[in-house]
C-alpha cells in the first residue's frame, strides 16, 4: 500500500488563547495538487507552518510521507516556498546559485558540506527552470517574479516528495502569476510532486489544482474540484456566484 | 623612518600579527552578525566583560585567573541576550542594550565598592595593541584557531540561518543552536580580544570590514574574503600609520576603516551609475 503523502487528524491549534485551527482532518495522496484557500486569519498560513514542523499544535495527529511528524527527520523530501523571505534584505550578499545550494543541506549531516552532486543537482535545477542565465547574479538585483523562482528551484533542489507553498505568487504581477502557476502544474504533472498550495486566488487555483481544501478555523470543504463545483452544500455556502468564481476555469 | 626598521621592533610584529588575527576573527564573525542586525552585540558583551572584570579586580584575582572566571560570565551573557530576544519578546537591539547597561553599570558600582576606579579596569577599556605581550599572543593564535574551526565547521548552517531562519528551520537546521554556537564564537573572540584591542576596536572591527565588504562584495563566501582582508589591512596601515605619526593605534584603525568605507561606498555608487 502506498503511503499517503499527508495525513492531518483532528489538528487543533491557538494562539494565546484564541483558537486558530479547530479538530481539522484531512488526507492528500501522492501525486495530488491541493489549493488551499480561506478568508484572512483561517488558520491556513498555521496549518503550512505545522506541517513543516515550525509550529507545534495543541492537539492532533499529522503524519508526513508515512511517517508521524514528531519522529519525521526526511526534511529533504519537503520542499518549501514561502510568500517571500521573512526580514528580505536587498543587499544581502547572496547569488541566485549559493540560494539554491543552500536547498541542499536539508540532506546533509554535520559538518553538512556541499559535494560535486550538489553542484550538479543545482545545475539541473536551474536549466528545468530556466534561470542557469542568472545564477551569479546577486538575489536583491532580481525582480519578485524572478526571486520566487530562486526560491523555488530552492526547494525543488532535492526533488521532493512534497512541494509545499504558501501564498507564493501575492507580489507578483498578474502575467508572472500565471507563469508561475503553470510552472507548478508542469512539475506536479511531470514529476509527480504532490502539491499543497495557499492562495487567495480561488479565482485561478481551479485551473491547476486537483483539489480543494477551503478552511474557515474548521475544514468547511475538501474534495476533488468536480465535487466542490457540483455539491448544492457548497452552493448554499459560497452562493452560485462565490461557487462559480472558483469552478468557472476548472 | 623606513618598513625595516619599523618591523625589526619585536612589539611591533607582535602588534601587526596579533592585531590581524583578531581582525580576521571580527570581520568574518561581523558579516553574520551584521546581516542579523545583532552589530553592536560585541559592544555589549564588551560592556559585560567590563563588568565582570571588575568584579575579578573586587577580589584581587591575577589577570590568567582574571580571564578563566571572566569567560563563564560572558558567555553566559550572551546567551541571555538571545533568550531574551526569542522569549522576551523583544528586538535584539533592545536585548543588547538591556545586557550591555547591566554590564557596565555593575562594573561602576564594583569598582566604586573596591573604592575608586582601577587603572588595569580602564585597560579593558581601550586596550593597547602596541603593548601585546608574547603570551598574549599565544592566547589571539589560539583563539583564532578555536574561533575559524567553529566558523568553518558551521559555516553553510550560519548561511542559512542569516539567510532565512525561518526557510532554515523549514530544511531541518536547528537555528536555535546555530544562534548560540554564533553568541558563544563571538562572545569569546570579545573576552579574550578585549585586553589587547579594547572595547572600541573590538566594536568596530566587529562593525566596520563587514559593512564595507558589504558594499561591493558579490556573493557571500566573496563578503566573507572581503571583509577579513579589509579588516586586516585596515589593521596592519592604522599600526603603520600611528607608529610613524605618533597617533593613537587604535583611534587611527577605525579612522582608516571608516575612509575604506567611504570609498567602497563611492565605489559601489559609481559602478551602479555605470
Amino acid at each position: 500500500m502506498t503511503d499517503k503523502a499527508l495525513t492531518v487528524q483532528n489538528l487543533c491549534a491557538g494562539y494565546h488563547g484564541t483558537e486558530v485551527l479547530q479538530d481539522v482532518s484531512f488526507t492528500v495522496n501522492p501525486g495530488d495538487y491541493v489549493g488551499i484557500c480561506g478568508p484572512n486569519g483561517s488558520g491556513k498560513s498555521t496549518m503550512i507552518k505545522i506541517i513543516l514542523g515550525l509550529l507545534a499544535p495543541t492537539s492532533g495527529a499529522i503524519s508526513v510521507l508515512g511517517k508521524p511528524l514528531g519522529g519525521f527527520h526526511d526534511w529533504r523530501r519537503i520542499g518549501y516556498l514561502p510568500q517571500g523571505l521573512q526580514f528580505f534584505n536587498p543587499h544581502f550578499p547572496a547569488t541566485v546559485d549559493e540560494v539554491i545550494r543552500l536547498g541542499r543541506l536539508s540532506a546533509k549531516k554535520f559538518p553538512r558540506r556541499f559535494t560535486k552532486d550538489d553542484t550538479r543537482a543545482v545545475e539541473q535545477t536551474m536549466e528545468w527552470m530556466g534561470i542557469s542565465h542568472i545564477r551569479g547574479k546577486m538575489i536583491g538585483e532580481l525582480s519578485g517574479g524572478l526571486r520566487q523562482r530562486v526560491l523555488l528551484a530552492r526547494a525543488l533542489v532535492n526533488d521532493p516528495a512534497l512541494l509545499v507553498m504558501d501564498e507564493p505568487t501575492t507580489a507578483l504581477d498578474p502575467e508572472t502569476r500565471e507563469s508561475f502557476y503553470k510552472l507548478i502544474f508542469e512539475m506536479n504533472r511531470e514529476k509527480k510532486v504532490t502539491v499543497l498550495l495557499v492562495t487567495h486566488d480561488t479565482a485561478t487555483i481551479g485551473k491547476y489544482a486537483s483539489h480543494l481544501l477551503y478552511l474557515d478555523k474548521k475544514v468547511i470543504f475538501y474534495g476533488s474540484f468536480d465535487d466542490f463545483c457540483n455539491s448544492t452544500e457548497m452552493t448554499g455556502f459560497f452562493g452560485e456566484h462565490g461557487q462559480h468564481l472558483v469552478c468557472h476555469r476548472h | 623612518m623606513d618598513l625595516n626598521e619599523m618591523l625589526s621592533y619585536g612589539f611591533m610584529q607582535r602588534a601587526l600579527i596579533g592585531g590581524s588575527l583578531i581582525a580576521i576573527l571580527c570581520s568574518v564573525l561581523g558579516v553574520f552578525l551584521v546581516l542579523r542586525r545583532l552589530s553592536l552585540i560585541g559592544d555589549g558583551l564588551a560592556h559585560v566583560t567590563f563588568g565582570s572584570v571588575a568584579l575579578t579586580l573586587l577580589f584581587r584575582l591575577q589577570s590568567v585567573y582574571m580571564t578563566l572566571a571572566v569567560i563563564p560570565v560572558v558567555l553566559a551573557s550572551a546567551l541571555g541576550i538571545l533568550k531574551l530576544a526569542q522569549k522576551a519578546r523583544i528586538y535584539g537591539d533592545a536585548a543588547i542594550g538591556m545586557v550591555s547597561a547591566i554590564g557596565i553599570a555593575t562594573g561602576v558600582l564594583l569598582a566604586s565598592v573596591a573604592g575608586g576606579f582601577n587603572v588595569d579596569l580602564f585597560s579593558y577599556l581601550f586596550g593597547n595593541i602596541l603593548s601585546i605581550s608574547s603570551s598574549e599572543l599565544a592566547i589571539a593564535a589560539g583563539l583564532f584557531v578555536i574561533v575559524i574551526a567553529g566558523v568553518i565547521m558551521f559555516y553553510n548552517e550560519l548561511f542559512a540561518s542569516t539567510f532565512d531562519e525561518e526557510l532554515a528551520k523549514s530544511s531541518g537546521l536547528d537555528t536555535d543552536r546555530i544562534n548560540a554556537v554564533l553568541v558563544l564564537l563571538t562572545a569569546l573572540t570579545v573576552v579574550l580580544a578585549m585586553k589587547v584591542v579594547g572595547i572600541m576596536l573590538i566594536s568596530a572591527l566587529l562593525i566596520l570590514p563587514a559593512v564595507t565588504a558589504l558594499q561591493v562584495a558579490k556573493g557571500f563566501k566573496a563578503a566573507i574574503i572581503s571583509a577579513a582582508a579589509i579588516g586586516v589591512g585596515t589593521v596592519i596601515c592604522g599600526i603603520s600609520v600611528s607608529f610613524v605619526l605618533n597617533l593613537p593605534t587604535g583611534a587611527t584603525i577605525v579612522i582608516i576603516n571608516f575612509v575604506v568605507f567611504l570609498l567602497a561606498f563611492a565605489l559601489r555608487g559609481l559602478l551602479r551609475h555605470s
